[in-house]
């Protein structure tokens, strides 16, 4: 994996995030590059989804600027940032809870597609030969995610572990440049864990797909990311490959620390 | 008998997305059809189908057009009635005026009140929930105010116009029979585009809106352009049915057939025949329209056949019996499925999936 060469496909530049006298996030900078799993720790509070809700366009730094592929995205509202290739997921999980799983994972090509309100209403030709050819992109994320048995259950009525998963589909459909993944392992036993962790490997091996994910697990961030981001009350005190991370006094003084030896 | 999927299987997508994927189901409709097209206009009475069927069909159409929005989009709207109102002057004007021809006024009628409730439909930018629907509500007012004030909509403060004789290139659309398959041609057209639009791509961006909008917005769904445009539908149904129902039920445009308790009534329907169906649209007209003729006929029924009602209750008891044997039903049938009747039909239709081999 290419670790800091090249051409960043995100670039986070000095930002500033207040919420009233909070400071969220002071002066955070960082780099993304294609093809790198990039992780994101800190104590809770520390600010890490606010970063990552500025990189989707939730909210807007000030001061502070957002480049993607080289081209400034400080102010975009989040559906551009959508467009550009961004995709995300959240950590209480925000899948549409009344519709099939299969029906959630076709909203995710929603920007691939095209059918407005009269092909999508006359149906047959042009519309039905769209939903055709998206449908099987969407079936190989049903079949990437082990995930066919429950194509037609309403999402709302899968347990946790599989909500989970359906939202990853759901992002993974989009087929994005830039996929951010907010604790995506929260809550799973050993097992869900594991799973996501090849999830997420295979997604970035097979699939190509840049990763940036915010994880609790210090076991899984180690093993499977490429780079690794600390934030302490929305600072930013260490960045760097794995092994710098676990041996860096100050990550050790502020995180690591509070939890005894790792 | 044998109603179920098991054993039919699907070897392509587009079977597999077909709108009716069991057999039974296919044929169960084509027969509907036909009974509704050719048998019910020869078998029924005028009374029949100027009292149940015509307006049992428009107000299908009406909650179909709020399902989208309420239902489908997640919108409130209290204004459903003032968007028919919209609709009806719209097309006698046309009709009347300009010697529109009559299809063509209707869907006219439909892109103006479109462009109406899309402009109401505005706030829904920034409110959710009761308060979007207080400030619908104030689109039926505003509605109501500007039809009975604009001379050249209302002709007068009296605010009726009547509609004239019905003719469609050559074809004189007179008696009821006639007005019942024209009125079933356009609900039928506008019930099957409406469910392909729900079950596709704009559809599923709707839903999206109604289940979670953050998540929607974050996956690239633009929130404007698509509340937007499920008030422009929603509206354009509704007044589709407004010209429906003067042109092919009243005979002519009076606001007062427009008035907030329409707006409740539609809202009742998409409620108790299911948020989000497109068949649900459909019961619940049919509950709402028919349900009242059917209690009345029930009564007088037993009133002179068997028992003489006046004889234990006083005669304005009667009628209120009715109200409140309709209030009760409405309510059990709530209590039983608050998903709607669309709802319970599924339900059915999964047990006899499975019938008569349960295990």
């Amino acid at each position: 994996m290419p670790d800091g060469v090249g051409r960043p496909l995100l670039k986070v530049n000095n930002v500033y995030v207040s919420f009233g006298a909070l400071q969220a996030l002071l002066g955070v900078s960082l780099e993304i590059y294609p093809g790198e799993i990039f992780a994101i720790i800190g104590p809770n509070g520390a600010g890490k989804t606010t970063l990552i809700n500025v990189i989707s366009g939730v909210y807007h730094p000030s001061p502070g600027e957002v480049f993607f592929e080289g081209k400034e995205r400080t102010f975009m509202p989040p559906h551009h940032v959508a467009a550009l290739g961004i995709a995300r997921t959240f950590q209480n999980v925000a899948l549409f809870k009344g519709m099939t799983t299969l029906d959630n994972l076709m909203v995710g090509r929603h920007l691939q597609m095209r059918s407005g309100l009269f092909a999508s209403g006359v149906y047959w030709g042009w519309g039905q030969k769209e939903e055709i050819a998206h449908r099987k992109v969407v079936e190989d994320v049903i079949d990437f995610l082990e995930i066919e048995a429950i194509r037609k259950a309403p999402a709302g009525m899968l347990p946790y572990g599989l909500q989970k998963r359906v939202e990853l589909g759901r992002a993974l459909a989009a087929e994005p440049k830039l996929l951010l993944l907010d604790e995506p392992m929260a809550g799973m036993n050993l097992e869900e864990k594991e799973d996501i962790a090849r999830f997420i490997l295979d997604a970035n091996e097979e699939r190509g797909t840049t990763i940036c994910l915010i994880e609790h697990d210090m076991g899984v961030v180690m093993d499977i990311s490429d780079r690794i981001l600390v934030l302490d009350y929305g600072r930013k005190i260490a960045e760097g490959a794995p092994e710098e991370i676990r041996s860096n006094p100050e990550v050790i003084k502020a995180y690591l620390g509070a939890h005894g030896k790792k | 008998m044998f109603y179920r999927e098991t054993g039919v299987l699907k070897t392509t997508y587009a079977k597999d997305m077909e709108l009716f994927p069991i057999p039974l189901d296919k044929a169960g409709f084509v027969v509907v059809m036909v009974l509704a097209f050719f048998v019910i206009p020869l078998v029924s009475s005028h009374y029949m189908l100027v009292s149940i069927f015509i307006p049992f069909l428009v107000f299908s159409l009406a909650a179909l057009g709020l399902n989208i929005l309420t239902g489908y989009a997640g919108q409130l709207s209290l204004g459903h009635a003032g968007f028919m109102a919209v609709g009806a002057y719209a097309t006698v004007v046309m009709y009347n005026r300009y010697d529109v021809p009559i299809p063509v006024a209707l869907l006219g009628s439909g892109l103006i009140t479109a462009a109406v409730g899309s402009v109401f439909g505005l706030p829904s930018l920034r409110i959710k929930g009761f308060y979007l629907a207080v400030s619908t509500l104030a689109a039926q007012l505003i509605i109501e105010w500007v039809i009975t004030h604009v001379k050249w909509i209302s002709g007068g403060v009296y605010s009726t116009i009547d509609i004239r004789a019905l003719e469609f290139m050559g074809w004189q659309i007179d008696t009821a029979a006639e007005k019942y398959q024209f009125a079933l041609i356009f609900v039928v057209i506008m019930a099957f585009f409406a469910k392909n639009v729900v079950r596709s791509r704009i559809g599923r961006a709707w839903m999206s809106i109604r289940d979670m909008d953050v998540a929607s917005e974050i996956i690239g769904i633009s929130q404007f352009k698509y509340k937007m445009l499920a008030f422009a539908v929603s509206s354009f149904y509704a007044g589709v049915a407004g010209g429906l129902l003067v042109a092919f039920y009243y005979g002519s445009a009076n606001i007062e057939e427009f008035h907030l308790l329409v707006s409740f009534q539609i809202l009742g329907m998409v409620i108790i025949g299911g948020m989000g169906s497109v068949l649900g649209s459909f019961l619940g007209a049919g509950f709402i329209v028919l349900l009242p003729i059917f209690i009345n006929l029930t009564i007088s029924f037993v009133n002179h056949r068997i028992v003489d009602l006046s004889k234990v209750f006083t005669l304005d008891l009667i009628a209120n019996v009715e109200n409140m044997i309709f209030g009760a039903l409405i309510i059990f049938f709530l209590a039983v499925e608050p998903f709607g009747l669309a709802r319970l039909w599924n339900t059915i239709k999964d047990y006899l999936r499975l019938w008569p081999f349960p295990y």
